[in-house]
């Protein structure tokens, strides 16, 4: 049987709130305040970006001092067609800039007309983005520089790089990170001819060609054995309650009153329970062998709830094998 | 004293732009019911399996629990899961044989790439405070590598595309490869690499089963002993790193004894052409050595996959006598910020 498959645009999105150390706290607040920090290691390097510990022996680093907003590229990519959440909208390279008084280098853009103005070595300094929050962003991006020296105004190429105590006023303790990925979803051959069932208000399940179980919802393969499911099965729709728990919580973007009733729910002819929400009966009536059958409403592709069918409950004996 | 522990079969999909048409447990079973049939074991034969796959590739939460429908893991088997290419989950198989708890060990990861947008999946993965909220997708992390080499001499434009023409012409043998013969080296994605610099991105799955000892010589005619395995980590940030060498892929080469013998096949995890440039370096590979002669991840990079892919494919050479001694290497992380090298060895081959 060949169905189209379904597809659906997923997008999966989150802010991640992360907690900053020590180093990362002064050199996030710095660039708020249009100041780069570096952390010094044991053997006298300095590290721009800086971090918590010594990437060679993993010794806790603190020593702070200040580099300049001024550096060389060691490399660049061009990137002619930027993408979503890069520091730039317009064509960019991506840049390692070497701040003058660092050892190590730092990832940003540089902003540059196009790829015959970039080169390795060339001089760049930071443009700041006109509000700034204790970030990376704080950094728009560089541009060229075309100073001499170092940008600290004294004149020499060289920098000397000064302590720092790495305290400004309200530092920054924590960043939020939003991520945001968009996924094109599709469940695959066995779940498509599932959900296309149920639109139709059918019920289909498939059976292990080994155990001869039938899996509702079917996934394409018997768990136990391990082979592939193919042979539809339409189970239900009567069912068995088979256990269930009582929410109290009432769920985020759910118009569903509390409490309910949430129950795992073994349709005929299946040999798994599936969950479903229980309705058209109180909460604390709804019970273990409880029979129950699917409610459609108006338009929609799937149960919106199970409701009690008015037979006697099941026997205990049935349904055992499935709780 | 040391076990010695062979991979004894290995089988791989077909490696295709879209498997959109099934769920990662269906793409992934028949793989796993090839590699048993190579060896005429069940499930309940195999003393541990382990896993590798990342949920971020196709938006799936707890993929991997799924995916474990295709073992038939009841009654309960023993088994883990690392949030890493297979050829690390291939790494705790190989200690945990090496404990002598089991003579066995089935070995399987899957990348369903189709559903997503791997370039900004992949950077999800870089250091969350400094490097992340910048978004540089992979192939701009890989150009800034591929243009430090340039610009060091170590290549250039012509010989990239030329490692490009040779992986996907070699991986006109190689049904499973994406990418096979002539490919047009194409535009810039992100300048100094073409689109033809890059690999293709796609779904796939993998599988391999070790054995021990005699256990090994019962179930593959000539099985490809792992003389040696070792992997290692170079800091994350790419600002402290050499990018123009690989440490890593060294010292995890001379731990796995790679320098000791010369080896006569390399199966590398270069998923970008400027990768290969940086790796023959480290591992000292001399033009005499048949390097990803099934076309390597530039023919097919099944992310999660493509690294055990490589040690499969060295593996079937020796089971196939066309190796004695090869090399495979998987690489994770930005510009190969973490490797691992396996030294893989047929016994001698008599004359019949
Ligand atoms: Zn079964």
């Amino acid at each position: 049987m060949t169905t189209e498959v379904l597809k659906a645009p997923l997008v999966v999105e989150f802010p991640f709130t992360r907690s900053l150390g020590p180093v990362q706290s002064a050199f996030l607040t710095g660039l708020r305040e249009q100041v780069v920090l570096g952390v010094r290691t044991a053997d006298g390097r300095t590290l721009v970006p800086p971090v918590e510990y010594d990437p060679v022996t993993a010794d806790e680093i603190r020593d702070l001092v200040e580099v300049a907003p001024t550096g060389t590229v060691t490399t660049w990519a061009w990137n002619h067609a930027p993408r979503r959440g890069q520091p730039l909208d317009t064509p960019f390279a991506w840049v390692l800039v070497r701040l003058d008084g660092a050892d190590t280098a730092l990832l940003h853009a540089l902003d540059a007309p196009g790829p015959d103005a970039v080169h390795t070595g060339m001089r760049v300094r930071i443009r700041w983005a006109a509000e700034r929050s204790g970030a990376i962003t704080d950094i728009a991006c560089f541009e060229r520089y075309d100073g001499d020296g170092d940008g600290d105004g004294d004149g020499d190429g060289g920098h000397e790089v000064a302590d720092h105590d790495g305290q400004f006023e309200s530092m920054v303790t924590g960043i939020v990170a939003q991520a945001r990925l968009d996924y094109s979803y599709s469940p695959g051959r066995a779940q498509t001819a599932y959900i296309n069932a149920l639109a139709e208000r059918r019920i289909v399940g498939e059976r292990c060609p080994s155990c001869r179980k039938v899996y509702v919802p079917p996934r394409g393969a018997c768990p136990t054995c391990g082979v592939g499911t193919a042979e539809q099965v339409q189970v239900g729709p009567g069912g068995t309650v088979t256990t269930y728990c009582i929410v109290n919580i009432k769920a985020r973007n759910l118009d569903i009153e509390v409490p309910y009733v949430y129950a795992h729910i073994a349709l005929d002819g299946a040999d798994l329970a599936l969950h479903g929400r229980i309705g058209g009966i109180p909460y604390d009536q709804v019970r273990m062998g409880l029979r129950v059958e699917p409610v459609w409403t108006e338009g929609g592709r799937y149960p919106d709830h199970y409701r009690p069918t008015g037979e006697p409950d099941a026997d205990y004996e049935t349904y055992k094998e499935l709780l | 004293m040391t076990r010695e522990i062979a991979v004894v079969a290995f089988a791989q999909t077909d490696h295709r732009r879209t498997s959109e048409e099934l769920s990662e447990v269906e793409m992934l079973m028949p793989v796993l019911h090839e590699v048993l049939d190579r060896t005429g074991l069940k499930t309940s034969d195999i003393g541990f399996t382990c896993s590798g796959s990342s949920d971020y590739l196709a938006g799936r939460a707890f993929s991997f629990t799924l995916a474990l429908d295709g073992v038939g893991a009841w009654p309960p088997i023993s088994e883990s899961h690392v949030e890493m290419d297979g050829a690390w989950a291939l790494y705790e198989a190989w200690t945990k044989l090496l404990t002598g708890d089991t003579d066995t060990a089935l070995v399987y990861s899957y990348g369903k790439s189709s559903p997503g947008s791997v370039r900004d999946v992949l950077t999800r993965q870089l250091d969350p405070y400094y490097v992340a909220p910048l978004w540089p997708d992979s192939v701009a992390l890989a150009a800034l590598q591929a243009r430090a080499l340039i610009d060091e001499g170590y290549t250039d434009e012509p010989a990239l595309a030329a490692v490009a023409a040779r992986s996907r012409t070699d991986a006109r043998t190689n049904s499973h490869a994406q990418l096979r013969g002539s490919v047009p080296h194409g535009e810039y994605v992100v300048q100094p690499l073409r689109i033809g610099d890059c690999p293709p991105v796609g779904d796939g799955a993998a599988a391999v089963i070790l054995a021990a000892g005699d256990r090994a010589r019962e179930l593959c005619e000539r099985p490809a002993w792992i003389r040696g395995i070792d992997h290692r980590i170079e800091a994350h940030s790419l600002g402290v790193r050499e990018l123009t060498d690989s440490p890593s892929t060294r010292l995890a080469a001379e731990k796995a004894g790679a320098f000791e013998r010369p080896v006569d096949t390399a199966e590398l995890h270069a998923p970008f052409t400027s990768q290969e440039v940086v790796l023959r370096k480290a591992l000292r590979l001399g033009d005499d050595v048949l390097v990803n002669p099934s076309g390597g991840a530039l023919a097919a990079n099944p992310i999660m996959a493509a690294g055990l892919i490589r040690i499969g494919e060295a593996a079937a050479r020796i089971h196939r006598g066309e190796s004695d001694r090869a090399l495979a290497h998987a690489t994770s992380g930005p510009c190969l910020q973490q490797n691992l090298v396996a030294v893989l060895e047929g016994e001698p081959r008599h004359a019949q």
